[in-house]
């Protein structure tokens, strides 16, 4: 238990996957103009970096390590597991929770390209494989859900910073998408804090 | 041999993947708090975009339209394998420096992009030229803020310090998280006014 608390405070304020490890950048700049889609966009990816982190262990342990390609195919199926997971949540979403579709479907074909995805399932990866089977798959889907909470909440907090600096008079060369890397420069900052606690 | 020249620095400078379209954001911030990492990188990436650019293009008309994106990923993930292994063989200790930013250029927006925006559409030999100018793009614009963050974060270039007992004056926050963010801000920033500006100094001499 005592593990999984640290494992969370770590992934969620310590290395922070945005303002820490600078993963998912892209969608961080690009989804985070309101709240609202910032809210859609992050549990869409708590939901499939957890999937994703469970598949990719199961995948590793059971296929990859005993046919020993660890080394030459990790890119490329990881890649295509995470590509073919989020059309199959996209497909099973659209049938089974319609409501939630209709709020996350325009960002899960975005998830596909997020490094964010690909980098948690990369992260742990080698030093869980020696775990048990079960363990390691409890562990890493933690640490996939945990990274998301931590992205959520950096992606909410930009967009609240955004949704003012839209009415703030911002010099002309800074406008858009340089005063939000300032902006997010100050919560990296604020987060640098949390060095060393876990 | 002009038009491929021009393909070639537009994207170096007109269409500079990092400060102009944006693209390419994480590697850009994770791996400049040196020089050498982000040479490192840069040429990475490049070849990787060189090599895919140019598979690609080759392969354009056999491949169907619903699934050319998987496909092109396809392709992109066996060049980065083909990199991490070159690199673990000879350059191993980048390698760790790069750690999971190096299996992470499968994802790089530019990768991608190109090959739907470029590749997809012209023949193989402009591919590659676009490819390397993409990719010297990005290389120059990495090495510039790795240059501006280790002289200011660490007072060296390229591991040679500046001069002795500087130590005691530099702003390891540079080299840190926030300061990758607050250098990129202010560079884009720069660019933007000068580019605002030059806008405006046009449009006043053809008022007169």
């Amino acid at each position: 238990m005592k593990d999984y608390l640290a494992l969370m405070f770590g992934m969620v304020f310590v290395q922070n996957f945005v303002l820490n490890q600078f993963l998912g950048i892209c969608p961080f700049i690009g989804v985070s103009k309101k709240r609202d889609s910032a809210v859609g966009m992050g549990l869409a990816v708590i939901f499939v970096m957890g999937i994703s982190c469970f598949v990719t262990m199961l995948v590793y342990k059971l296929v990859l390590l005993p046919l020993r390609l660890e080394n030459y195919l990790d890119i490329i199926s990881f890649i295509l597991i995470i590509a073919a997971l989020v059309q199959f949540v996209e497909i099973v979403m659209k049938k089974a929770a319609p409501d939630l579709y209709q709020a996350l479907g325009i960002y899960l074909p975005l998830i596909s390209t997020n490094c964010a995805v690909l980098g948690s399932t990369q992260m742990k990866l080698v030093d869980y494989s020696t775990l048990p089977l079960s363990e390691a798959l409890l562990k890493n889907t933690a640490l996939g859900a945990f990274g998301g909470i931590g992205f959520t909440l950096a992606l909410y907090l930009m967009a609240s910073i955004r949704e003012r600096l839209e009415i703030a008079p911002v010099p002309p060369g800074l406008r858009g998408i340089p005063i939000a890397f300032l902006a997010a420069a100050g919560m990296a900052l604020a987060f640098f804090g949390f060095n060393g606690i876990v | 041999m002009l038009r491929l020249l021009k393909v070639f620095f537009r994207g170096v400078i007109a269409e500079n993947p990092v400060f102009v379209i944006v693209l390419g954001m994480c590697p850009t911030l994770a791996v400049t708090t040196s020089v050498e990492k982000a040479i490192g990188m840069g040429l990475a990436t490049t070849f990787v975009l060189v090599c895919s650019n140019f598979i690609i293009s080759l392969v354009k008309s056999l491949v169907p339209n619903e699934v050319r994106i998987p496909i092109f990923i396809v392709v992109i993930a066996t060049f980065v394998t083909l990199v991490k292994l070159i690199m673990s063989a000879y350059f191993p200790v980048l390698k760790e420096a790069l750690g999971i930013f190096l299996p992470l250029i499968v994802v790089n927006c530019i990768i991608l992009g190109r090959a739907e925006a470029f590749a997809s559409k012209n023949d193989p030999f402009a591919s590659i030229f676009d490819g390397l100018g993409m990719g010297i793009g990005f290389t120059l614009s990495l090495m510039l803020l790795g240059t501006i963050r280790e002289a200011l974060g660490g007072g060296s270039f390229l591991d040679i310090p500046f001069a002795d007992g500087l130590s005691a004056y530099t702003q390891t926050i540079f080299i840190l998280p926030p300061g990758g963010f607050l250098t990129l801000g202010l560079l884009m920033g720069l660019f933007n006014h000068i580019g605002l500006r030059r806008k405006r100094k046009n449009r006043g001499g053809r008022n007169k």
